[in-house]
C-alpha cells in the first residue's frame, strides 16, 4: 500500500469523514491546536520570559492592551501589576493548566481503570467493595473531594515544601475525586468481555489472570475510556482553575490560569479589566474546544447515532 | 392569602427596622478590614490590628486625643514624685464589663502580666521597674530611669481584671508562638467603651457600647461588626454594594475609583508606618541561601547593594500608584524625631549594587529567602514580587515565601528567615520607640522585641539607652537623630516607604482620621 493509499484511507475513514463534515469540530481542534501548541511550545513563542524576574520591569506595570489608548505593541495584551506579558504568562499558565489536567486524567485514568477492571474480572467482595467505595465518593462533589485531599495535604506537609509539590497535590486531588466514572465504565465494560469466548479461550491455554486482564480485556474496554477521557480533560483543567481561583492551587510564582484570573481580580474594579478578561478568555476558549472535541468523539464513536 | 401576610409581615419588620435607624439614636458600624485580631489578650502580641480592636474594650491609664495628645483615662491626674517616680490616681466608680471594681490591684496585676517574656508589649512598660500600690486609687510607678515618653508608652498598656483572669485561670499571657489558648486570648473583659460580644476568627467581631462606660460616646455607633476581608476586591465590593459602612486597609488601585464615587467619601491620611526588609545578621550560617558556612549579610557591603538596587519610586509609582512616600531611615513622617534632611532617598543605581556585591565575594550574586505577609501591609506580596524582580537584575536569587500574617509572624519570631518583610507603626509618635524595638541588642524583654534580623551595635545601643531617659528635649533629639543615621549608614535595614493610608466610607458615615490607623468607634456617627 502506497502513502497516498494509506492516505486515502485515512481520509475515508468514519472518523475522518465525520470530522470533514462538521464545520465547528475543525475550529475547535484547530482551536485546541492553537492553545496547546502555544502553551508547549511557551519557552520558544512567548515573546517575553515571565518568570525570569531580572527582566521584568515594574515601571510598565499595568499597561493596557496594545490596541487601546495607552497600549504598546510590545505587549500586546498588556502587561500586569508586575509589568509581565500577559500573551505570555497566559501562555505559560496554560501550559501549567494543560500539564496538570493531563496528569490528573492519566492519574484518574489509570487507578479507575485499573480498579473498574480488577471489579469486573475478580467480581465478588472486591467488585461489592470497590464499587461501594465507588458509590460512596459519587456521594461527594468532586471539587469537594480535591478541596479535602489539598487541605489534608497542606496541614500534613511542612509550609516549605508547600509551593513544590502544590502542583502534584493538585494533580492528586484532582486524579482522586474522578477516578469513580473510568472505574464504573470500563468495570460494565469488563462484565461483558469476561464471559466472551476469546477470554475463555485464553483462560483454557492457562494465562495468567492478570495477563488475561490486560492483554486481553483491557483492549476492548479502552473505546469509551478515551472518549471519558477527552471529556474528562476539560473537566479537570476546570477543577484546577478553579481550585487555583480559590487559593489552593498552584503558587502564584507558577501561575496556572486559574491563578492569574485570581490575581487578576484585584484589579478589575479599578479599570485594569485585562489582567482578568485575557486568561479567562483563554480557560473558556481551551475548555470550551477540548469539550467539542471530546463530545464530537464520543457521537462519532457511538455506533448508534450514525 | 398566606403571600398577604407574610408580605405585611415584611412590612412591619421594615418600618420597625426604620424606626431603630432614626439618626441620633442607636446605629450599627459595619467596619471591613484585612486582617482579623491574633487574640483577645491585650498582653499577648503586639499587632496593631490587635490593639486597634481591643482598644475599643481594654483601656489603659491614658489616652490619645484626635491629635495625639495624652488626655486622662482609667487615670484622672499624675505627680512626678521624683525624674524616676510617677504617682497616678485613679478614676473612682469605674466597673470592669464583668462588674467586678476597677482598682489599683488591677493595674499592679496587669503591669505583671505584660512583663512576662511569652508576650511581645512589654515595650508599653519599658522602663517601669515596679508598680507600687499606695491604696485603692493610686498606684506609683518606679522607673530605672527618667522616660521622657512615659505617658505616651502607656496608651498601650491596657488594664486587665485581676479578679477574672485569676477566675479564669488567665493570669499568664498567652503564649502565641506556642499556639497556646487561654481563656483570656478568646474572651475580652475590659473597663472601655464597647463590650466584645463574640469574635469568631476569621469572621466577625460583635460589639456593642458598654452603656456603664466612665465616659460618653462621641458619635452614635452603640453596635459595631468588624468583618475581616481578606480580598481586596470582595472588600471594596462590599463597600460598593452598601454592606458595610467604612472600609479601612483600602487596596491601592481602587482609591481612585472610590473618591469619585458620588454615595462614597474617601478620608485621608498617612499612617505613621514605615514598610522595611530586615535581614538575619546574627546567624553564622543564612538560611535559605546557597552560601554554605557563613552569613554575606554581616558584610555592610551586601547590605549597601540591597538597599541601592531598590527602585522605590517605581514601587510608589506603579505598585502603590503614589500612596507611599519613599524612605530612607526607618521611622515616618509625624513622628518624633523625623525630618525630610534625613529621609532622603538615594538613587537607584544597579550596577553599583552589583560591583559592592562582587567585592563582599559574591561576583555571581547569592540566594535567600524573602519571607512576606500576603495580608497585612498595603500591596505586600506586591511590593516583595517587585523586589525579587529588583534584586535579580544585580544577581541576587530570591526565594519568595508569602504567607497570612499570622503564621508569618510566628515564623520570623522563631527567626527561621534569612530576609523578612515587615511593616514598623509608631504608637509613641516618638522614634525612639522604633529604634528600641527594631534596632537595639536582643534582650528578653522591649529591647529589641521586634529586632528579628538580631542586629547588634553597641553605639546604637548606647545612643538608644541614653535616649530612653534623657529628658532634655535638644539633647534627646540629637540622640534620636544620630540613632537614626547610625541605623541608615549601616545599612542594618532596608527602608522601603512610608504608607499613605486613606479609609473610605459611606457618605452618611463621619468619623476621625486617625494617623496610627485604627479607627476609634467612639468617633463614628452613622446619619
Amino acid at each position: 500500500m502506497s502513502i497516498s493509499d494509506r492516505f486515502r484511507g485515512a481520509w475515508d475513514h468514519d472518523l475522518a469523514w465525520n470530522f470533514r463534515r462538521s464545520p465547528v469540530v475543525i475550529i475547535a481542534a484547530l482551536l485546541t491546536l492553537i492553545c496547546v501548541g502555544g502553551a508547549v511550545f511557551a519557552p520558544w513563542l512567548a515573546p517575553h520570559s515571565p518568570f525570569d524576574s531580572g527582566t521584568l520591569i515594574l515601571t510598565d506595570g499595568f499597561t493596557p492592551p496594545a490596541w487601546t489608548a495607552g497600549g504598546r505593541s510590545q505587549y500586546l495584551l498588556g502587561t500586569d501589576d508586575q509589568g509581565r506579558d500577559l500573551l505570555s504568562t497566559i501562555m505559560y499558565g496554560a501550559r501549567i493548566s494543560l500539564a496538570v489536567g493531563v496528569a490528573s486524567v492519566l492519574f484518574s485514568m489509570v487507578l479507575g481503570v485499573g480498579l473498574g477492571l480488577i471489579s469486573g474480572y475478580v467480581g465478588g467482595t472486591v467488585d461489592a467493595f470497590i464499587m461501594r467505595v465507588a458509590d460512596i465518593q459519587l456521594s461527594f462533589p468532586p471539587i469537594l473531594i480535591a478541596l479535602l485531599i489539598d487541605g489534608v495535604a497542606r496541614v500534613a506537609l511542612p509550609r516549605e515544601a508547600h509551593d513544590q509539590i502544590a502542583i502534584y497535590v493538585l494533580v492528586l486531588a484532582i486524579g482522586v475525586s474522578s477516578w469513580v466514572q473510568y472505574a464504573r465504565t470500563v468495570r460494565g465494560s469488563t462484565l461483558v468481555e469476561r464471559n466472551k469466548e476469546y477470554v475463555q479461550a485464553a483462560r483454557v491455554i492457562g494465562r495468567s489472570q492478570a495477563s488475561i486482564m490486560l492483554r486481553h480485556v483491557l483492549p476492548n474496554v479502552m473505546g469509551p475510556v478515551l472518549v471519558l477521557a477527552t471529556i474528562h480533560l476539560a473537566t479537570a483543567i476546570i477543577t484546577e482553575a478553579t481550585l487555583s481561583y480559590l487559593g489552593v492551587g498552584v503558587p502564584a510564582t507558577q501561575p496556572s490560569l486559574g491563578t492569574l484570573i485570581r490575581v487578576g481580580n484585584d484589579f478589575l474594579l479599578s479599570g485594569e479589566w485585562w489582567i482578568t478578561v485575557f486568561p479567562g478568555v483563554a480557560l473558556i476558549v481551551l475548555v470550551l474546544s477540548v469539550n467539542l472535541l471530546g463530545d464530537w468523539l464520543r457521537d462519532a464513536l457511538n455506533p448508534k447515532l450514525r | 392569602m398566606k403571600l398577604a401576610r407574610l408580605f405585611a409581615a415584611a412590612v412591619a419588620a421594615v418600618a420597625v427596622l426604620s424606626i431603630a435607624a432614626v439618626p441620633g439614636y442607636a446605629a450599627t458600624l459595619r467596619w471591613g478590614a484585612q486582617n482579623d485580631i491574633l487574640t483577645l489578650d491585650p498582653h499577648s502580641q503586639n499587632h496593631t490590628t490587635t490593639h486597634g480592636l481591643l482598644q475599643h474594650t481594654y483601656e489603659s491609664l491614658v489616652r490619645y486625643t484626635k491629635d495625639f495628645q495624652v488626655e486622662p483615662s482609667l487615670a484622672t491626674s499624675w505627680q512626678q514624685v521624683s525624674p524616676t517616680q510617677w504617682r497616678f490616681n485613679l478614676r473612682k466608680g469605674v466597673k470592669f464589663h464583668d462588674g467586678t471594681p476597677f482598682t489599683a490591684d488591677d493595674v499592679v496585676f496587669s503591669y505583671g502580666r505584660i512583663i512576662q517574656p511569652q508576650g511581645t508589649n512589654q515595650i508599653y512598660v519599658s522602663g517601669v521597674k515596679e508598680v507600687k500600690k499606695i491604696d485603692d486609687y493610686t498606684v506609683e510607678m518606679i522607673l530605672s530611669g527618667p522616660n521622657p515618653v512615659l505617658l505616651r508608652l502607656l496608651v498601650d498598656f491596657r488594664i486587665m481584671s485581676k479578679a477574672w483572669s485569676v477566675k479564669n485561670k488567665s493570669e499568664n499571657v498567652q503564649n502565641y508562638v506556642a499556639k497556646e489558648e487561654s481563656f483570656a486570648s478568646r474572651n475580652a473583659n475590659g473597663t472601655g467603651p464597647y463590650v466584645i460580644k463574640l469574635w469568631e476568627p476569621d469572621k466577625r467581631i460583635l460589639m456593642s457600647a458598654n452603656a456603664a462606660w466612665w465616659d460618653k460616646i462621641e458619635g452614635n455607633a452603640t453596635e459595631v461588626i468588624y468583618t475581616p476581608i481578606k480580598a481586596d476586591a470582595t472588600r471594596v465590593s462590599a463597600l460598593l454594594a452598601g454592606d458595610v459602612d467604612l472600609v479601612t486597609d483600602l487596596p491601592t488601585q481602587d482609591v481612585t475609583r472610590l473618591r469619585t464615587d458620588p454615595k462614597l467619601k474617601v478620608l485621608d491620611g498617612h499612617e505613621v508606618r514605615t514598610i522595611f526588609i530586615g535581614m538575619d545578621q546574627y546567624s553564622t550560617e543564612l538560611l535559605y541561601s546557597n552560601i554554605k558556612g557563613k552569613n554575606p549579610f554581616k558584610d555592610i557591603r551586601v547590605r549597601k547593594a540591597l538597599n541601592i538596587s531598590v527602585d522605590r519610586e517605581a514601587i510608589k509609582r506603579v505598585t502603590m500608584r503614589g500612596l507611599s512616600i519613599p524612605a530612607a531611615i526607618m521611622v515616618a513622617p509625624g513622628v518624633h524625631g523625623y525630618t525630610t534632611e534625613l529621609d532622603k532617598v538615594s538613587t537607584t543605581d544597579v550596577e553599583g549594587a552589583k560591583k559592592l556585591l562582587s567585592e563582599a565575594g559574591y561576583p555571581n550574586g547569592f540566594e535567600f529567602g524573602l519571607d512576606c505577609p500576603n495580608n497585612r501591609y498595603v500591596n505586600d506580596e506586591e511590593i516583595c514580587q517587585a523586589l525579587v524582580g529588583m534584586w535579580a537584575k544585580a544577581g541576587l536569587k530570591v526565594k519568595l515565601n508569602a504567607q497570612p500574617m499570622a503564621s508569618f509572624i510566628s515564623k520570623i519570631q522563631k527567626f527561621d528567615h534569612s530576609a523578612y518583610m515587615l511593616g514598623w507603626g509608631v504608637a509613641t509618635f516618638d522614634a525612639n520607640y522604633t529604634l528600641q524595638s527594631l534596632m537595639r541588642t536582643k534582650t528578653t524583654g522591649a529591647d529589641g522585641s521586634f529586632n528579628l534580623g538580631r542586629i547588634s551595635d553597641a553605639k546604637l545601643d548606647a545612643l538608644i539607652d541614653a535616649a530612653k531617659i534623657e529628658t532634655d528635649v535638644k539633647k534627646r533629639d540629637i540622640l534620636l537623630r544620630d540613632g537614626l543615621v547610625l541605623t541608615r549608614d549601616n545599612y542594618y535595614y532596608v527602608p522601603l516607604h512610608h504608607q499613605l493610608r486613606p479609609w473610605a466610607m459611606k457618605k452618611n458615615v463621619t468619623t476621625v482620621y486617625k494617623s496610627d490607623d485604627r479607627p476609634e468607634s467612639r468617633y463614628a456617627r452613622i446619619e
